[in-house]
């Protein structure tokens, strides 16, 4: 018998999606541990989030009515408060930018092994194997552990969970430290505004870091003009300052659903496939045969873009 | 105020590679400064060139085959560097979260630092998590995945930006001493200067060992046991168009007018 500790992320009054996907990996522990599942909700609207995560396989949940955002002091006082008292063994967590910034501190205090953005969880009663990706996803790892531990699941990674559960809703008596709150939050802000809506195009041009340098992006532009096609881009495009914040797509950029997303020069890490995924039909043009992008693709070319965007442009000069 | 940065040599696999058992043999590995730590490394040299920060110290575990990544990073302005290496971890293919910050974190004893820069994440084994454990370890304060950070540090406080997901950011302040985990794109890192290489290599590059430091080898036993690599299965359904540039290309404009994007 083996106990879970799920947590579940939140941000401005909305459970996010990997809060359901993370019931669902939880659950699939506890089925092969025979365990129980503890939901933890901390801060929010706590009733409201906890109807909505009355999911099946979840046994219990704990509401932490602990200010509306996240701040880590809170999470992790929190986490680790509740995880003595259930006596669980394994706290899964959302590799999300939360997830990070509290679950390595969760890890650490209660002296824990702890795996990062888990794409596989197996478990028997004493040991937890976890799959992970190396190398930018060009290989995959089995990592086994004993007894306990802390793992943070990558998005979209499990699918959702939806059928209704009959798990009972529990108060924590926390109480917080003050003292040890080091850091608040003062506000959020929007960095994807402005400018050109790459969500609206029906068709994309979006370039990565295969174009190298950024005098070579006119071949992408004469390439867009062409098709009447607007730019997107990976993010180091972006973080070299080669095109606007509004043109990035992924996680941390816009999700995009155009009916053609010409994928140029882009491996297809899961941050930027996170934004594009949704995309009608995807074209991958790529020197590598084997870039995680061709796993998506509808359509390739293993080619030098150098060679096969100006032959394109060509096409319909 | 001191910065320490943490730099590390990561691995890229080249495009062709093999793997043989739980490791790819090195003739298809190449080695880097990781891309996350290049960001912390600019951000704390234009904070010691803001005078906010007097001296811009790196720490990397690794061996004496990675010391040109390090000069690189001494060249780019890091006024000098701190090299971990040890018998006991020659044979640990994958270092775990808590060894690194054990070993950091008896580091960090000796030089106390005011801001601790690490990288996200590193680009080979991705683990995201250092900094905030070692944070925790040595009771600092932090903010992970940090793409702003105001160079007027006031009253001991820092004024952060945090990446989240969708195109939101978080305004958070952070009270010093902190560890920040940088993400890319705070910055654009700096080529090195010829004058910056010739003079990394006066720089200071001190190398000790786990008993200097006085971390026991039991610190960096591997808590995950690395049982297994191999290539991810490739699921590609792709049609792949076939032929030089001019056929594919072809190809792809058919497509493209089936598809009723060009007329
Ligand atoms: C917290 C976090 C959030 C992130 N958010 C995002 C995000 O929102 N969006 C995003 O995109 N990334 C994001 N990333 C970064 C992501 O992990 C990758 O680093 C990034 O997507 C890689 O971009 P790329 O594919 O352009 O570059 P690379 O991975 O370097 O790939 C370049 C590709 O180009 C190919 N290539 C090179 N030369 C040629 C040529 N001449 N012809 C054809 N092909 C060529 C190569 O084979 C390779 O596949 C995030 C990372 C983190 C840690």
């Amino acid at each position: 018998m083996t106990d879970v500790l799920a947590v579940a992320d939140h941000r401005q009054g909305s459970l996010r999606d990997v809060s359901f996907e993370l019931v669902t990996a939880a659950a699939k522990l506890t089925e092969q541990t025979s365990g129980d599942l503890h939901l933890l909700i901390i801060g929010g609207p706590v009733e409201e989030f906890a109807e909505k995560l009355n999911l099946q396989g979840v046994d219990v949940i704990h509401t932490v009515d602990e200010g509306m955002e996240f701040n880590h002091d809170v999470y992790v006082q929190a986490v680790t408060q509740v995880y003595k008292a259930v006596a669980a063994e394994y706290v899964v967590a959302p590799n999300s930018a939360n997830g990070l910034d509290y679950a390595p501190a969760v890890a650490n205090t209660l002296d824990l092994p702890l795996a990062t953005d888990v794409i596989g969880l197996d478990a028997t009663d004493a040991t937890l194997a976890v799959t992970r990706e190396m190398y930018g996803g060009k290989v995959a790892t089995t990592n086994e552990l004993d007894g306990s531990a802390v793992v943070t699941i990558r998005g979209a990674e499990w699918p959702m969970a939806a059928e209704t559960g009959t798990a009972s809703v529990k108060t924590v008596d926390f109480s917080l430290d003050e003292g040890s709150v080091g850091s608040r939050v003062t506000g959020f802000r929007e960095t994807t505004g402005g400018g050109v809506d790459i969500s609206e195009a029906d068709v994309l041009v979006s370039i990565g870091r295969g174009i190298d340098e950024e005098e070579n992006l006119n071949i992408i532009r004469e390439l867009a003009e062409s098709l009447d096609a607007t730019i997107s881009c990976s993010r180091p495009i972006v973080d070299s300052g080669w095109l606007p914040k509004n043109r990035q797509v992924g996680q941390s950029g816009k999700v995009v659903t155009p009916d053609v997303y010409l994928a140029i020069g882009i491996s297809g890490a899961v941050q930027h496939v996170a934004g594009m995924k949704g995309s009608d039909t995807i074209v991958a043009i790529n020197t590598d045969t084997d870039a995680p992008i061709m796993d998506i693709a509808d359509y390739a070319i293993h080619d030098d873009l150098f060679d096969v965007v100006p032959a394109l442009t060509e096409q319909f000069q | 105020m001191k910065a320490l940065v943490t730099v590390k040599e990561v691995v890229t696999v080249g495009d062709e590679f093999e793997i043989e058992g739980t490791e790819i043999p090195p003739q298809y590995l190449e080695t880097e400064l990781n891309e996350w730590d290049s960001f912390a490394l600019e951000e704390a040299v234009q904070l010691r060139e803001a005078d906010v920060i007097e001296e811009v110290v790196t720490v990397t575990i690794g061996p004496e085959s990675c010391e040109n990544t390090i000069r690189q990073a001494l060249a780019k302005g890091a006024d000098r560097g701190i090299r971990i290496w040890d018998e006991a971890l020659e044979d640990v293919s994958q270092l775990d979260v808590n060894a690194k910050t054990d070993i950091l974190s008896a580091v960090v004893e000796s030089e106390n630092p005011d801001l601790i820069l690490s990288g996200v994440q590193a680009g080979d084994d991705g683990f995201g998590a250092t900094g905030v454990s070692l944070a925790r370890e040595i009771g600092f304060q932090w903010g992970a995945v940090v793409n702003h950070l105001n160079h007027e540090i006031a009253d001991g406080v820092a004024a952060v930006r945090r990446e989240l997901e969708g195109g939101i950011e978080e305004e958070t302040e952070i009270e010093l001493p902190a560890v920040l985990t940088i993400q890319s794109g705070i910055n654009e890192p700096r080529y090195a200067s010829m004058r910056g290489i010739r003079q990394a290599r006066q720089k200071e590059l001190a190398s000790v060992t786990l008993t200097d430091l006085g971390v026991t080898s039991d610190a960096v036993t591997p808590e995950l046991r690395l049982t297994d690599m191999y290539e991810p299965e490739t699921e590609s359904a792709a049609t792949v168009f076939e032929g030089d540039a001019e056929e594919t290309a072809g190809r792809l404009a058919d497509l493209l007018e089936n598809k009723g994007v060009v007329q």
